[in-house]
């Protein structure tokens, strides 16, 4: 770990000058993610910007949809009335993330932010672009099994580790952030990056950008959603895939509008457009889900190692839709 | 579980203290001017050194020393070219340029504080020349030879190609990982000079007297002038059998600068620096008859090692001797790869070689459309068929039997694939196990003071098995003490010989040197009282004796109640004291001592998902008498778990370009949580005393319960789809 100097504001606009008039500065919240690239070197900030002591914990929602504030805890989160029967998704995505000990130190605003699970990135033994930009990708050619199906480039094949973003991918959710030029919302699918030639940037935030908060907008999927992970061991563990689904039927149970988003495939939470596109119209049978899923894969290009999860992704979406029946 | 439900008498005597926090383990340890030591892993697998700029390493905050080869003249003991190209001592680091696995150790960084060790450590930049290097395994086994290590032998019985005439045959290759021990407590060391040719070391280690052997040898001392620690362990499975290069680098330091050094190895370091299980390729041949009689069986094996050192485990060992079977041959190789070098792990050679033989044997059983329950009892031997020796105990028809009846195993054959819960396939599986029951020398120390307190010592070690428990136990048994009297001191390397633990010989080793000790201890008791003119002492023996708090009587004696104080007078003695050596079990050249299992388990297996989960598992185990039920059911059920992870989870992966594994750490490597485990782990007893191994009719029960385990569940998993995996672990996207 490098030595760094460390700041604790107890307003937005004090952190975001004091980011602003330190160079190497980064806010830090839960540290759950961060500590550890500090500790091996990988983020070596001069500056940390404590920002647990602003008001941004605040959970609340009306008609338009529900507000999480970036310091609200995933375990708090979690556990909200509200999310639990009205945004289900993002109780699932959770409680299928971490342990126990890590949703109550991690925040939502951290969550977004992670960076990728990818272990090139986290051995500075091997080359990563991710990590050093233009040392290569250990990866693309390497022991690939957790790596992207989707999206990826010649420079990085990392995957976004985060549950929660899964959900929110598949929820249309904005992502509220603040400047010192004042607030701006960006739609939950523009916030992470494709990694193209620059990988070591994982979203669209600008320096200095503070996010304070995620909007959920109000949703008619409380019948049918469920979020699905699949992963090496039973709990404690990344997703290999996961997949969130939800979907509203009309009265004959002939499907409306349906959400698919995946996990474990891509830079950035991966939703599946056309396998919606698709559902629209149909009727919720497991024939038709099959035929969702492999429109949802059609496009995937593994990598040597990570072949499996093309199917392990349809097999998933299915699993997911079929759940929700 | 139901056997957790026992006395109290049965709880760890250590118990309060590990969960307090008052039990110190190595890294714990603290003392005066004692600085800190961070070990700097090279990033190539093969080369060597070009250059190594330490400079701002040695400006850094706190450092007090950098160590790398240049300082290779400096280097106590190991200078002498010759010493240093022995090579029972392990890898000899800051000796020379020369690179030969992926986080060898090129630098050592000292330093005040840990964390200024850690960040100058990061400022050390190395250069290196690579040379080709080769991590994988299954593309290099034409580079196989045979082991130099003369116990693991190759065996030829009877005709050898018999299994190819046979009417039923099986032939088929198994494949297991290299898996990491992975203890909960990482290793460390501090090194403390107590004088020039004088070095105390505390070390996470399980055989503190060999480790003090291989000291002395490296440094050319005397086993007197070094004296090595390890009375905590948090686990070992196998890793605390042998110095590792820490403990070299924390010595050689300590030395540099007269000061203690402190060293603890960091997780990821763990996976190379302190050994593993190597990963195996094998060839399973069967013949059988349309009964299922094995007629022969061919088992060939590779196992890894490293270039600069050869291990080498009893792979194919359990073939020899499990079955009847009148022709066999095995033959063991080893693949020396640019990795570190292994070590024992937890039932080393039989893990994989059960996993293969126990497969086999489930595929012979879905030719013949058996129950591989009965096509082990078909092919149960009744005597040793390695050596025709009979068994000294064999029980395990007894734990088929008892498997069948506590895992409510319907007999015959049922269909793969045939049962359906949902979207779960239900299967079931199960294989067996040996492991040989091993007797070895062992010295206790056993000395009573007048108060009637107890104190045994010996040299040997609990990595967590409940050693010291057990021991306490043993000890009030044979004199009657109440547990609360007896202490029994262990892991230090000058108390009374004991060999290390491993290979499951403590029970039946120390354990018989407490016995033996406490016996003669009441012997002695009994001849003096007698020599104070006191009749009822005359005639009695050893286990009349019993003791009244700080008091001694002969049952049935009344007027023989006397102080222990005055006894001790009487010989103007302040305590009695017995040191007895114990051998080898008498009998072992007329008897195979072996401990048997079988296990049993049940998974289900998701058709779209690709999961397993393993819903049941029963394992009977025969160790002879069981001494304490409490924590031999926690020594079965933890290597039950192993097993889970073993068939589940469990996998060091590599990057062969670089030559270096991927996802060293606990995010990469995935030990079973509790999730991934049944519930109820049932752990049944066969629980009869064998009558040769030791008085107690022990037979040690630390590696049994792994022995087959993953097969069991491999076979389960065949069983729930029809799909036959040769190769562990069984992650959900081979299950696809």
């Amino acid at each position: 770990m490098q030595l760094f100097q460390y700041h604790r504001p107890t307003d937005i606009k004090e952190a975001l000058s004091l980011f602003q008039k330190n160079e190497g500065a980064q806010y830090i919240a839960g540290a759950t993610n961060l500590l550890d690239l500090m500790k091996k070197n990988i983020t070596t900030p001069a500056h940390l910007i404590d920002i647990n002591r602003l008001p941004l914990r605040n959970i609340t929602s009306d008609a338009a949809g529900l507000t999480i504030g970036a310091l609200a805890l995933n375990s708090d989160v979690a556990e909200h009335e509200t999310v639990v029967s009205e945004y289900q998704l993002i109780s699932q995505a959770l409680l299928q993330g971490a342990s126990p000990q890590l949703r109550n130190m991690a925040t939502v605003g951290g969550n977004l932010l992670q960076r990728t699970r990818c272990p090139y990135f986290y051995d500075t033994a091997f080359p990563c672009n991710k990590r050093t930009p233009n040392s290569g990708c250990g990866a693309k050619d390497g022991m690939n099994r957790g790596a992207a199906i989707f999206g990826a480039s010649e420079a990085c094949v990392a995957t976004h580790p985060s549950d929660l973003c899964v959900a929110l991918a598949a929820l249309d959710a904005q992502v509220i952030v603040q400047s010192g030029k004042g607030e701006r919302r960006i739609a939950f699918s523009d916030f992470h990056r494709l990694p193209g030639d620059t990988p070591e940037q994982d979203t669209v935030l600008q320096r200095g950008e503070l996010i304070t908060g995620v909007f959920v907008p109000a949703n008619p999927f409380q019948r049918f959603a469920h979020y699905l992970k699949i992963r090496d061991r039973a709990s404690y563990a990344f997703a290999l895939v996961s997949v969130a689904v939800a979907y509203r039927v009309d009265n004959n149970e002939v499907i409306q509008d349906a959400r698919i988003a995946l996990g474990g495939v891509a830079h950035k939470p991966w939703r599946a457009s056309e396998a919606e596109a698709f559902l629209k119209g149909k009727n919720n049978t497991e024939a038709v889900f099959r035929q969702a899923a492999a429109l949802a894969l059609i496009s995937a290009k593994p990598l040597k190692h990570n072949a499996f999860k093309v199917k392990m992704a349809e097999n998933a979406i299915i699993h997911a839709l079929n759940n929700t029946i | 579980m139901k056997n957790n439900t026992l006395a109290n008498k049965d709880n760890r005597v250590d118990g309060v203290a590990k969960v307090t926090g008052a039990a110190k383990y190595t890294a714990e340890y603290q003392f005066p001017n004692l600085v800190h030591g961070v070990l700097v892993g090279s990033t190539i697998a093969k080369g060597k050194i070009k250059s190594i700029d330490t400079k701002a390493a040695e400006k850094s905050a706190g450092v007090v020393a950098v160590i790398t080869h240049k300082n290779g003249d400096k280097i106590y003991g190991l200078k002498k070219a010759k010493r240093a190209q022995t090579l029972d001592l392990g890898l000899r680091i800051f000796h020379a340029k020369d690179i030969h696995f992926s986080g060898q150790p090129v630098a050592l960084v000292v330093a005040e504080r840990l964390e200024q060790a850690q960040h100058a450590a990061s400022l050390i930049q190395v250069k290196y020349e690579t040379e080709p290097h080769t991590t994988e395994f299954s593309a290099n086994m034409a580079s196989a030879r045979p082991t130099t290590i003369p116990w693991v032998s190759d065996l030829k019985r009877g005709d050898d190609g018999a299994w190819e005439k046979a009417p039923v045959k099986i032939v088929q290759e198994y494949t297991t990982p290299v898996e990491v021990h992975n203890p909960m407590e990482m290793h460390a060391t501090i090194a403390i000079w107590e004088s020039d040719d004088k070095l105390t070391v505390y070390d996470k280690n399980h055989a503190v007297q060999d480790v003090r052997d291989t000291i002395a040898k490296a440094l050319d001392l005397k086993k007197d002038q070094i004296q090595v620690n390890s009375e905590f362990i948090g686990g070992g499975f196998g890793s605390g059998l042998r110095v590792w290069p820490h403990t070299f680098a924390a010595i050689i330091a300590a030395k540099i600068l007269k000061k203690p050094v402190k060293i603890a190895v960091t997780r990821p370091q763990m996976f190379t620096m302190t050994g593993y299980r190597p990963a195996t390729w094998q060839k399973m041949s069967l013949g059988a008859t349309e009964d299922g009689k094995l007629v022969g069986i061919r088992h060939e094996a590779i196992g890894q090692t490293s270039e600069y050192e050869e291990f080498a485990e009893g792979v194919t060992g359990i073939t020899k001797m499990l079955y009847a079977c009148p022709n066999l041959l095995t033959k063991y190789q080893v693949l020396p790869l640019t990795v570190s070098t292994p070590i024992w792990m937890r039932a080393p050679g039989e893990t994989p070689g059960s996993f293969a033989l126990e497969t086999a044997m489930d595929e012979l059983a879905h030719a013949l459309k058996m129950d591989p329950v009965q096509l082990r009892k078909v092919n149960y031997a009744d005597k040793n068929p390695e050596d025709g020796k009979p068994w000294s105990s064999n029980h395990l028809m007894e734990c088929l039997q008892g498997g069948v009846k506590q895992f409510n195993w319907k007999p015959g054959y049922v269909e793969p694939g045939s049962v359906q819960k949902g979207d779960w396939y239900v299967g079931r599986g199960m294989a067996v196990g040996s492991w040989a029951a091993w007797r070895a020398p062992a010295t206790a120390l056993a000395r009573l003071d007048s108060e009637g307190n107890l104190l045994l010592q010996s040299a040997t070690s609990d990595m967590g098995p409940g050693t010291v428990t057990t021991m306490v136990k043993i000890a009030s048994e044979v004199t009657g003490i109440v547990p609360s009297k007896i202490k029994f001191e262990l892991g230090k390397s000058n108390l009374p010989p004991s060999p290390g633990q491993g290979g499951s010989v403590t029970v039946a080793s120390v354990g018989s040197a407490v016995y033996e000790a406490c016996e003669e201890l009441k012997q002695k008791l009994i001849t003096i009282a007698a020599g104070m003119d006191k009749n009822s002492y005359k005639e009695a023996k050893p286990d009349e004796l019993f003791f009244v708090n700080n008091k001694i009587a002969i049952r049935n004696r009344p007027d023989s109640l006397i102080k222990l104080a005055e006894v001790f007078d009487h010989e103007k003695i302040k305590e009695v004291e017995v040191v007895k050596a114990s051998k080898s079990a008498e009998g072992s050249d007329k008897y195979a001592f072996f401990t048997f299992a079988a296990h049993f388990a049940e998974v289900q297996v998701h058709r779209l998902t690709g999961v397993v989960r393993v819903t049941r598992f029963t394992s009977v185990v025969d160790a002879g008498k069981i001494i304490n039920p409490k924590t031999a059911t926690s020594q079965i059920s933890g290597a039950v778990v192993m097993g889970i992870g073993m068939a589940l989870t469990e996998e060091l992966h590599f990057d062969h370009a670089h030559g270096r594994p991927v996802g060293a750490d606990f995010a990469g490597y995935h030990i079973p949580v509790n999730l991934d485990i049944p519930a109820d782990i049932q752990v049944v007893f066969i629980n009869q005393p064998d009558p040769y191994l030791n008085k107690m009719g022990a037979k040690g029960l630390g590696e049994i319960g792994l022995i087959g385990a993953a097969a069991a569940i491999g076979n389960a998993v065949f069983n729930a789809t029809g799909k036959r995996f040769r190769s562990v672990p069984l992650t959900p996207d081979k299950l696809l």
